[in-house]
């Protein structure tokens, strides 16, 4: 579904009540495409996959984690190791925010020493699930290097956090959502409202 | 859910919430940093008017497993009404600017009377016979982990249950998970009215373990010959001491669960309690786990 | 010799069978004519439009805790709560300290009420030496003192062959035995009413049994004795069914209730307030149901308050360790006149009970507004609602379940020997 493109960094705010309006930046194809790309340029920056370990953060980071072990599988020639780390009892802003949210399935079948992890968002904002995710990894084990790997970049940092390999830059307004979901037809997609 | 004062306050996806966020809790435990730092910066005062070293233990480690600061303030022997009023003793509380407190006494209501004093969260580990809410979770945590489910199955409960806060909590927490509870005991140790609970009470411990799924012996203790509830350790264990020959009857994948610390040779065998169908030791691991989520999800919606 | 005159109320005399709108004079002390329109001159006139004018209440049970536990409560500060509660005489028991067992202490407490008190006091005296139900107390000396009754309230006497030699003995010298009826052993640890809502909350109960059993015991050695009993606090379906029994079958037995048990039920214990224990314990419904039925057919004589009050620090601990009891002297009425609005009870029933019956049981000159008998009245308002709070209520101890609700009902005026020792409305003017 494509809807009127909007010039970008425009503050959109929608009338009260009136439903979001909602675009597709990235739909099925243009995933697939960007997670190939992502995963080559994984493969370029750390050679021959050595010690590579992905670690994606729940619940978006994991669909692309996913996709991304796929084509490293390929590259290498081997399954990469792949954890999933739910970092809500790192984040700094839990507090406040009413009732607490309940922590996700946290799955690390390898140590983190000396490993170069990979962390694997869907989105990354602010950068405080990404700085959180750093704490949450540094206590399974002293890495030798984090990378970030994110489906998109939507920009308007609150803290010093780069983006190693990104699918796809999108402009937003601050209000605007950004999110990785399921379209009706059941493929993933990337929308903005 | 401002307290966790026992579990027949909360609903059913209370109850669930608390069991999800325990297994993350879990898996911290397990790592080899058993620590995350969401309470950092906060007090946990662990105010034990009756003396325990188990649970104080558990809610020690559950503390500091979420980077807070666990204090201890035990009255060992002495009981509030010789120390303070319940007003006063809220008071210094409040000056020693906890962010939560964790209460046990030897009589029933006072985690709930402190708690309508102090305006911080509290968490009632165990107030006289009234309830032990994170024995009863940790108790279905345990079941919900061995059998993958609580519904539908059978739990027979079997002891002093009229003096039993844990019998209390376990009704609740199970019949509130759909289970059938069944309660046992000699009939000096069945409470008035504990069928307007929704269990079946049962006139011998071979009627409550046919085809029982889990079996909760509880803990007999001395103190209660002087009341003249019952003969004496032998009797016990003969009528209601948990033998494998006993367990037979119930079905053969059960499990037995203990709150701890166990009398070998009354309430349950040796052989039983170190055998497989024991789940006593991951009752003690789920216990940190349980008080952890209990910790983070009371401190959650403050500001 | 000045005379008041009371004009336009609704005069309730239980001892006449008197309801209907009367002219009340009260002259030197004393009721001096009560008709239809008034006769004569008077000094002082007093409109009540529709207010209830009726003999002032009379408590056998009240705890005045003096001497000795004069911080939860004196013989000033308690009568001055029975006055504002409509009460002209008030009983105090002997569990005080030193335990009022001598005939020193009974007229302490007589000489101290000449000083202090707001309303008339009688003395109910130890039963037993030190309340230890062993050595019956010197009774005889007592009732010469002015003791009107014996009573180890507080503590059952738990050696039957005591409690006869005491109904003996009282006898003797005409007196009745007020019985706390509890059997301890039965008792046990209990400190609420052995049921789901003990149960649930997880705290010792005792059964209704502690009771009947020692109602039981009572009744027999009553009729074995021929003595006076009287039965105080009644809380048990089967005790009343056993008193109406023994009292059919010719045993000099009466009976109180207190306004608690026939308002409350043990629901109320579940939360903790230390305000709903006392012993006996509040019970549940179908017990409070044969408590309205019992007194409302007679079966139990009369409404006495238990009135025991605590400081707000003894009783702020954990529910087991808190003392039992409840202050009601200020209470009584508002629960009374709830009873008459649901039509449990008769507006001139509700009164009998509360006054007139109460004389009788004790032989207690009151109850009364006969003329010629001495003008002790209260005034009644029985739509004023108010709220029970530290502030409203007049004794030193605020130890109430019903703290922080509204009531209906209230005393505007207490008149004791046609003096007045309560006004409401100047109360609150002030």
């Amino acid at each position: 579904m494509m809807s009127v493109p909007r010039t970008p960094g425009e503050e959109s705010e929608p009338r009260p009540g009136a439903p979001r309006p909602c675009r597709t930046v990235l739909d099925a194809q243009g995933i697939a495409r960007a997670s190939k790309r992502m995963a080559h340029e994984i493969a370029e920056r750390n050679p021959g996959c050595e010690r590579l370990a992905l670690v994606a953060i729940p619940a978006g980071g994991v669909p692309v984690a996913e996709l991304l072990s796929e084509h490293l599988a390929e590259i290498a020639g081997r399954k990469i190791p792949l954890g999933v780390l739910d970092v809500t009892l790192y984040r700094d802003d839990v507090i406040g925010r009413g009732t607490r949210p309940v922590p996700q399935r946290t799955r690390m079948p390898f140590s983190a020493a000396g490993a170069r992890v990979v962390l694997v968002e869907d989105v990354v904002f602010t950068g405080r699930t990404v700085r959180a995710a750093m704490d949450a990894v540094l206590d399974f084990g002293r890495p030798e290097v984090i990378q970030i790997a994110s489906l998109v970049d939507r920009g308007h940092r609150e803290l010093p956090i780069q983006v190693d390999f990104v699918g796809k830059n999108i402009p937003t307004a601050r209000a605007e959502r950004v999110e990785l979901r399921r379209s009706a037809a059941g493929e993933y997609e990337v929308v903005v409202t | 859910m401002r307290h966790l004062l026992g579990i027949e306050d909360l609903s059913r996806e209370e109850v669930v919430r608390l069991l999800d966020t325990a297994e993350a809790m879990l898996e911290i435990s397990q790592r080899e940093i058993k620590r995350v730092p969401t309470l950092r910066g906060r007090t946990v005062i662990n105010l034990f008017l009756e003396p325990s070293t188990r649970t104080r233990v558990s809610f020690e480690i559950a503390a500091k497993r979420l980077s807070a600061d666990a204090v201890n303030v035990s009255a060992a022997g002495s009981s509030l009404s010789k120390a303070e009023t319940l007003a006063d003793m809220a008071r210094n509380l409040a000056a020693m600017n906890a962010d939560v407190l964790v209460v046990r006494d030897r009589t029933a209501g006072v985690p709930q009377m402190l708690a309508e004093r102090v305006r911080v969260p509290v968490i009632n580990a165990g107030d006289g016979a009234h309830e032990h809410p994170t024995q009863g979770l940790l108790d279905a945590f345990t079941v919900r982990q061995a059998l993958g489910g609580i519904e539908g199955r059978s739990i027979a409960i079997v002891g002093d249950i009229a003096h039993s806060r844990v019998a209390r909590s376990d009704v609740h927490v199970f019949t509130k998970l759909g289970a059938e509870v069944r309660l046992a005991g000699p009939p000096t140790m069945i409470p008035v009215g504990i069928e307007q609970l929704g269990v079946k009470p049962c006139s011998s411990l071979d009627e409550a373990l046919d085809g029982a799924d889990v079996v909760c012996m509880l803990r007999i203790q001395q103190e209660r010959l002087e009341g003249a509830l019952f003969p004496g350790v032998r009797e016990y264990a003969r009528c209601w001491g948990l033998t494998r020959a006993r367990l037979a009857r119930a079905r053969p994948d059960a499990i037995v669960l203990h709150p701890g610390p166990i009398n070998r040779g009354v309430e349950i065998a040796s052989d039983v309690a170190d055998s497989e169908p024991s789940r006593i030791l991951d009752q003690v691991t789920n216990g940190v786990a349980v008080r952890m989520a209990a910790l983070y999800l009371l401190t959650g919606a403050d500001s | 010799m000045s005379r008041l005159r009371i004009l336009g109320a609704r005069v309730l005399d239980p001892s006449r069978g008197v309801d209907e709108r009367l002219a009340l004079d009260i002259e030197d002390g004393r009721i001096a004519a009560l008709e239809p329109s008034p006769v004569g001159p008077a000094d002082q006139t007093l409109e009540v439009d529709g207010l209830w004018l009726v003999p002032g209440l009379v408590d056998l049970h009240t705890h005045l805790r003096d001497p000795g536990q004069e911080y939860k409560e004196d013989i000033e500060s308690g009568t001055r709560a029975a006055a504002a509660g409509g009460y002209t005489r008030v009983c105090c028991m002997a569990n005080t300290d030193p335990v009022n067992d001598s005939p020193a202490v009974t007229e302490f407490i007589q000489r101290r009420a000449r000083q202090v008190a707001h309303v008339r006091v009688q003395v109910i005296a130890a039963a037993t030496q030190g309340l230890r139900g062993e050595i019956m107390s010197e009774m005889a000396s007592l009732a010469e003192a002015g003791a009107v009754a014996f009573s180890d309230d507080g503590h059952p006497i738990m050696d039957a062959g005591v409690m006869r030699r005491v109904l003996e003995y009282a006898s003797g010298i005409d007196r009745t035995v007020i019985s706390h009826c509890e059997d301890l052993r039965l008792r046990g640890s209990g400190v609420v009413h052995e049921g789901s809502h003990a149960t649930c909350c997880g705290l010792p109960g005792a059964p209704a049994e502690a009771e009947t059993v020692m109602v039981a015991r009572d009744l027999e050695l009553a009729r074995l004795t021929g003595a006076r009993l009287h039965i105080a606090h009644v809380s048990a379906a089967r005790s009343v069914q056993m008193i109406a029994e023994a009292r059919e079958a010719g045993v000099r037995v009466t009976a109180e209730v207190t306004p608690h048990h026939l308002a409350l039920s043990d629901q109320e214990i579940l939360g903790y307030d230390t305000n709903t224990k006392m012993a006996p314990p509040l019970r549940p419904a179908r017990d409070r149901e044969a408590l309205l039925d019992g007194l409302a057919q007679g079966h139990l004589d009369c409404v006495a308050t238990d009135h025991a009050p605590h400081a707000l620090y003894e009783k702020d601990v954990e529910y087991s360790a808190a003392p039992f009891g409840i202050v009601g002297l200020e209470t009584a009425l508002p629960v009374l006149l709830e009873l008459v609005r649901t039509e449990r009870l008769g507006a001139l029933q509700a009164i009998d009970v509360l006054s007139t019956r109460p004389a009788r049981v004790l032989g207690l000159p009151a109850g009364t507004l006969e003329p010629g008998a001495p003008a002790d009245l209260a005034l009644i308002d029985p739509e004023r609602i108010w709220k029970v709070d530290a502030s409203a209520l007049h004794s030193r101890s605020k130890n109430s379940p019903w703290l922080g609700r509204e009531l209906q009902g209230r005393a505007v005026r207490t008149w004791v020997g046609g003096r007045l020792v309560h006004d409401l409305d100047e109360e609150t003017r002030a």
